[in-house]
């Protein structure tokens, strides 16, 4: 096998990694013993490949390893830090949040402030007024009242008022409104009223 | 992150107690010991450095560049996989960050050399003295060394690529080609073309006043 020098210049790379066959080898180096020109592109080459591949072509500078290592360390610090931080960032989100939530909870959830009449704490009502309910209703009414629902085949039940406040009744805002703090527009005459008097049996309770 | 090898199957064929060693750390890091990281980045600081070096041919630079490859490293331990070689992810993400650093300078006033050129051309060498071979002591002195990091910086990204990975970094033609995501045959034909144009560039300032004080025989070219 002959080879020329344009051969030579295309695998005298791969000859000096070793990548030719041994017959291309013999026969390119039969060629650099009678061509200088080629030894000198071979040498060249050679010389370019153990210099930049020697440790002392790209020496580490004064103190690199510190340097490195201080900085892995700033950023594994700096990532503990960013964790704690937002370890606490959570923390008190969290916090927030429960207290966001009870806030809010009572907010929605709070009774409103009782302003209906009907729902006003009784205080004026004398304990032993005689009163009655119905059965299909929750309010208790002074004898009389026009409002109370009667049935024929169950007449109102009587008892004081007290009693009446302790199963759950409420007055009537209208037959007693006289005891009640609200003031309630009423299109019944109160308890007082000569028209009420007529119709009742019962004598009007004493005005606490 | 576009800069990071997004692949790399090269197998890990022995298994001496060294590697065994890296394997344990690797896996350490990825479990959350991330302050034995150093102890895994400690054999190959050489190695990163000059890869950056190579590139940049300016030591701040590369230093900087070094160390952002090994917090990056860090940082994706995670996209490690168990079967590739540490030292070449370790490396490209190196080389990477050079070459960005590089873009981002526009340092590249010039064209590189070689830049239009197709790699199936033939290369055509220009200096045929008389030569003669360097002795590894020139590169105690700095000026030798930057001229040929200058040399190597000269020539157009994808040669000095395949020449910092091969002969630098001394990863085998395969590992290169992995690397790269060329082929063999890619990765010999740059590496000839480089390691030419290298020659060929250092060839005026070495025959000369570079090696004055150097014993070389009279006429004769060091390079």
């Amino acid at each position: 096998m002959v080879v020329n020098c344009e051969h030579v210049w295309r695998e005298v790379s791969n000859y000096l990694d070793g990548e030719v066959d041994p017959e291309l080898r013999a026969a390119m180096e039969t060629h650099f013993k009678e061509c200088k020109h080629c030894t000198a592109v071979l040498v060249g080459t050679r010389n370019v490949v153990q210099l930049y591949g020697n440790e002392r072509m790209f020496e580490l500078p004064a103190g690199f390893s510190h340097r490195l290592q201080r900085r892995l360390a700033q950023q594994s610090s700096s990532y503990g830090f960013r964790n704690v931080r937002s370890m606490w960032i959570m923390a008190v989100a969290a916090a927030a949040l429960v207290v966001g939530g009870v806030a809010l909870g009572n907010t929605v959830f709070r009774q409103p402030e009782t302003k209906s009449p009907l729902a006003q704490t009784p205080h004026g009502i004398p304990p032993n007024l005689i009163v009655y309910v119905s059965d299909d209703s929750r309010v208790f009414h002074a004898p009389g009242c026009k409002y109370l629902h009667k049935h024929d085949d169950e007449p109102a039940k009587q008892m004081t008022a007290s009693e009446a406040m302790k199963e759950g009744y409420v007055p009537c805002v209208r037959c007693l409104r006289q005891y009640l703090k609200a003031e309630v527009e009423c299109p019944r005459p109160s308890l007082n009223s000569p028209q009420w008097a007529r119709q009742s049996n019962v004598s009007a309770p004493p005005t606490l | 992150m576009g800069s990071l090898p997004q692949k790399m199957s090269i197998q890990v064929k022995s298994a001496d107690p060294a590697e065994i060693r890296e394997q344990g750390l690797i896996r350490r890091v990825q479990a959350g010991e991330k302050q034995v990281f150093y102890e895994l980045v400690k054999p190959y600081e050489r190695r990163i450095y000059s890869a950056a070096f190579a590139i940049l041919r300016n030591e701040a630079e590369a230093e900087d560049a070094a160390q952002e490859a090994v917090l990056k490293a860090l940082t994706h331990i995670q996209q490690f996989r168990a079967d590739a070689r540490f030292s070449t992810w370790l490396t490209q993400i190196a080389v990477n960050e050079a070459l960005m650093k590089r873009r981002k300078a526009h340092t590249e006033i010039m064209e590189p050399i070689g830049e239009r050129e197709e790699d199936d051309g033939t290369y055509t060498p220009r200096d045929f003295a008389d030569w003669r071979e360097i002795p590894s002591e020139v590169l105690e002195r700095k000026e030798i060394r930057q001229k040929l990091a200058d040399a190597l910086s000269a020539l157009a990204e994808k040669y000095r690529k395949v020449f910092v990975l091969r002969d630098i970094q001394h990863l085998s033609i395969e590992e290169t080609a992995e690397a790269l995501g060329i082929s063999r045959a890619s990765v010999k034909t740059r590496l000839l073309r480089a390691r030419l144009m290298l020659r060929d560039l250092l060839a005026p300032g070495l025959g000369g006043a570079f090696f004055s004080r150097l014993p070389f025989e009279k006429g004769t070219k060091p390079w």
